[in-house]
């Protein structure tokens, strides 16, 4: 059913039909409506079975999810930013245990200094805590994603992390189509734990594991995470069959058949780049999209298929590593390594920085590009600034 | 596509002005995107807050830099000529204001209508976002009086909702009047 | 003690030496000769199986106890038990309990565990957490003083002036500062929860009893038991329970229980005996009398054991400082 709504809101409702058994919930902006809206739902009766936790810290919630989902119930929580990294060493922590945890990313950038607006830095931090991320171009997506979301972390025994544009999708309005609850029924059977915390048939969970072991567990779940990308596509492809709607899978291609420039792209910049593409291809250029929809796991093999016969790819990237570059774009170059095409990396959005549509068609026509472009960079300062903090590191030496 | 940007300060009402009119769009089988300027503004501090109107699916994401209307809910809360300078040819200004401004601006229709006295009036409080979507509704006719009148009916309830109601239907009024 | 009749024995007989012993935590471990951690929580979570017939969920702390219990692949535990971190044991087990209750399986009861490092210091804001949400978890601190874990480091829960690999004492420094110290069963009765206790390896049927007692109620409960570290503290690994009954006698350990924030009892001490004695008993304390030792610096130690009995009620007179 149709509803014009609160991208937050939308994925409360999403959350709740999914049945969590346990929800913790602790603020941080700009995730916060998620709990609030999951709270209120459960409260009011739609999830009267489900247990609804106020934690006193995101590394709190995590953990009492880590305890939830180890004693055989669904569980999922909620962070951003500054959270994410506070929790970290439980999200290395739940998926070294193989706890199929959900978890929405409301993606805001990290301090100092403080900013609560969107990029990807957080989501960045946490690429390589063996977690299965997908990327929300819209809130339709985020609130489909969700659900697809348990199924994929249950199917794999992974927890699972859907990130959604901070701001930019968590507080926009916008008209999504929620499914009835028989509908996510059917899609989503009850959480069957295969082990779990059972006192007829007790278990030992989070052994210390010698160097005689730990390689191996550690082969396994990438074996695991590499197995995943297709779990994801025919997860997506199930999701299509019964609600009709294109949503999930590895990633989504826009006009890259013929298109000799493609723009790689994830989360809801997408949209603002396919409107962009659309112009300049009215003017007889040949671009293309692909809005990368699950960056763990990478998809190298899809991308290549599709960038096989492409020139240049730019790569919008919302997050970059200080003193190497963007991270997006180095993983593109790796698995494009055997094809002949230029990669060039885009930094934009940093810190809440608004692309616009302007900014993007110029920087996308440029013949010659930097090593990095910084989208949107105010060069006058950025020159002036880097000059005086030269001077100084420099002091007596020139 | 119709863009409407709404300007005010933390306590009005802005950023659900902007949802309700997305609201209002959408019960038209419109597409609509509401948000608001992403800041964590406390009461009284300027806010932005943004909603497109489509028929069809909106992509665009960027922030609205040239609005087909603008919402002034608080004239003071921002330096007026330069927010006008946006505004696109044949497009609209609405502004919350107890005497008439006037402002040369070529191609521009601009109506000024005293929300905070009539909210006062109507609902009892100075909070003038229904009235002045009252008031676009006249002012634009981008979305029906009637669907604002029932997404004010989605966002509040009971006898604050109806309150609203009136005082969203006397700007609409008032602006048909004088037009 | 001495056992007239039969009934006695068996009255006063710990779970320990009984035939049909859970073994919750079996031998064969990795813990030191003279472990008073490992006999605690062998105590404590056998009595809490016999109590429940073995309904029970233990969550475990990082730490000594987790490493020497779960070498993969060897486990020494009988019952479910999940370790998560060092910092989160509280929290897992709301999530654990919180699960129960959603599978309506309320009869299990769940345990968390870990040492001082994680009760006093990492774990303090999920254990305060835990408390603050009455969620339905004991809490079992096994308290040696120390991170020792990790090779004796100072913990929040180490005396003034006692030596550790953090705090060795030099001519200008006397080892540990502690300013205020902390004191954790305070700050568990201070959230007002239905239940807490202090306990020590040196009384084992009160140990047992107080464990008990603590798991057939319901809400947020915490134990705090006494377990003298050989390794840490430096004394024979063949007199952990003689060191565990010394601080109980000095009065620097008090055994006493609080319901809702009150006190409620406390144990006498029978022959109170002066701090210097358990002090010279360890090697942990030894600076203190070398010949560069302070005049005030036992005195110190004396004033907090006179406190403990004159507030916990432990006995009739204080020895002076």
């Amino acid at each position: 059913m149709l509803y014009q709504l609160e991208g937050s809101q939308a994925i409360a409702k999403a959350v709740v039909l999914c049945r969590p058994g346990v929800v913790c919930a602790y603020p941080i902006t700009p995730q916060t409506h998620i709990v609030e809206g999951i709270g209120e739902l459960i409260r009011s009766g739609d999830l009267s079975e489900g247990e609804f936790i106020n934690v006193e810290s995101e590394m709190a919630a995590l953990s009492v999810a880590i305890g939830s989902q180890a004693t055989g119930v669904r569980s999922y929580t909620a962070t951003s930013s500054q959270g994410l990294l506070y929790m970290m060493e439980a999200v290395y922590n739940a998926s070294g245990m193989e706890l199929p945890i959900v978890m929405t990313l409301g993606n805001r950038t990290i301090g100092a200094p403080i900013n609560i607006w969107n990029d990807h830095s957080d989501a960045m931090a946490a690429r390589d805590a063996g977690w299965i991320m997908l990327f929300a171009e819209t809130n339709q997506e985020a609130l489909d994603l969700h659900i697809q979301a348990f199924k994929i972390a249950e199917k794999m025994l992974c927890p699972t992390m859907i990130c959604v544009d901070g701001f930019i999708l968590t507080h926009a309005y916008e008209r999504v189509d929620i499914p009835f609850q028989e509908e996510v029924d059917e899609f989503l059977p009850p959480y069957v734990p295969n082990i779990y915390m059972d006192e007829r048939n007790p278990i030992a969970v989070g052994a210390m594991v010698s160097p005689e072991y730990f390689m191996e567990v550690r082969y396994l779940a990438h074996r695991k995470q590499t197995d995943a990308l297709e779990i994801i596509s025919l997860v997506s492809d199930e999701f299509k069959r019964q609600f009709s709607r294109d949503s999930g899978g590895l990633l989504r291609k826009y006009h890259t058949d013929n298109a000799k420039t493609v723009v790689i792209a994830m989360g809801s910049v997408s949209g603002t780049i396919k409107d962009v593409v659309d112009e300049l291809n009215a003017s007889g250029e040949m671009f293309g999209v692909v809005s990368l929809v699950s960056y763990r796991p990478f998809p190298s093999a899809a991308l290549r298929m599709v960038l096989k016969n492409v020139a240049k790819v730019i790569v919008v990237e919302k997050a970059f590593a200080l003193g190497i570059g963007g991270f997006l774009s180095q993983e593109v170059e790796l698995a494009l390594k055997d094809i002949d095409v230029r990669v060039i990396s885009v930094v934009a959005g940093i810190g809440g920085r608004s692309i616009t549509r302007n900014l993007l068609k110029e920087c996308f026509l440029k013949r010659t590009h930097e090593q990095i472009t910084f989208l949107g960079l105010k060069e006058d300062i950025a020159a002036e600034k880097y000059t005086s903090l030269k001077l100084h590191y420099l002091g007596g030496m020139i | 596509m119709f863009q409407v940007r709404i300007h005010g300060r933390g306590g009005q009402g802005v950023v659900t002005a902007a949802e309700t009119l997305s609201i209002a769009a959408f019960l038209e089988n419109k597409h609509a995107q509401a948000f608001p300027s992403f800041g964590s503004e406390r009461m009284g501090a300027p806010v932005l807050a943004f909603c497109r109107i489509s028929d069809k699916e909106i992509r665009l994401r960027e922030p609205i830099l040239e609005p087909d209307a603008l919402i002034v809910q608080d004239p003071t809360a921002i330096d007026l000529p330069r927010v006008f300078i946006d505004v696109v040819p044949g497009g609209f200004v609405l502004i919350n204001s107890p005497v008439p401004l006037v402002y040369q601006q070529q191609n521009i229709t601009m109506k000024c209508i005293d929300a905070t006295r009539i909210a006062i009036e109507q609902i009892g409080r100075p909070i003038p976002n229904a009235v002045l979507l009252g008031g676009f509704s006249a002012l634009t006719g981008v979305v029906k009086i009637d669907s604002v009148i029932e997404a004010i009916k989605t966002k509040f309830f009971g006898t604050i909702a109806e309150k609203n109601i009136c005082a969203a239907k006397v700007a609409y009024e008032k602006i048909i009047e004088e037009s | 003690m001495s056992y007239s009749t039969l009934k006695d024995v068996e009255e006063f007989t710990t779970v320990q030496s009984s035939h049909d012993r859970p073994n919750t935590l079996t031998s064969g471990h990795r813990g030191c000769q003279g472990c008073g951690e490992a006999l605690g929580a062998r105590c404590a979570i056998d009595a809490a199986h016999r109590e429940t017939n073995g309904k029970i969920i233990v969550v475990n702390a990082t730490g000594c106890l987790e490493v020497f219990t779960c070498y993969f692949p060897e486990n020494s535990w009988n019952v479910p038990w999940l370790h998560s971190l060092f910092g989160n044991a509280p929290a897992v087990a709301t999530g654990v309990a919180a699960a129960l209750r959603r599978q309506g399986r309320d009869d299990v009861r769940v345990i968390a565990q870990g040492g001082d490092g994680s009760t006093f210091d990492i774990g303090m804001g999920c254990l305060s957490g835990m408390f603050d949400r009455n969620d339905d978890v004991l809490y079992i601190c096994y308290d040696n003083q120390a991170y020792m874990n990790t090779g004796v480091q100072r913990s929040g829960a180490t005396p003034p002036l006692a030596r550790t690999a953090t705090t060795l004492p030099n001519k200008s420094y006397m080892g540990s500062d502690s300013q205020t110290g902390k004191n954790v069963p305070k700050i568990a009765m201070a959230h007002g929860i239905p239940y807490i206790a202090t306990a020590s390896i040196a009384n084992i049927p009160d140990l047992e009893e107080k464990v008990r007692r603590a798991i057939g109620i319901h809400g947020a409960r915490y134990v705090h038991i006494h377990v003298p570290c050989p390794l840490g503290w430096g004394y024979p690994t063949s007199e952990t329970i003689k060191i565990a009954r010394l601080a109980i006698q000095c009065g620097l350990f008090p055994l006493f229980e609080a319901e809702h924030g009150k006190q409620v009892r406390s144990t006498q001490i029978e022959d109170l005996i002066p701090v210097e004695e358990y002090l010279r008993s360890q090697k942990r304390f030894a600076h203190l009398f070398g010949k560069n030792a302070p005049a005030d610096a036992i005195g110190v130690l004396q004033n907090i054991a006179n406190s403990n009995i004159e507030l916990y009620r432990l006995s009739g007179g204080i020895l002076n400082a």
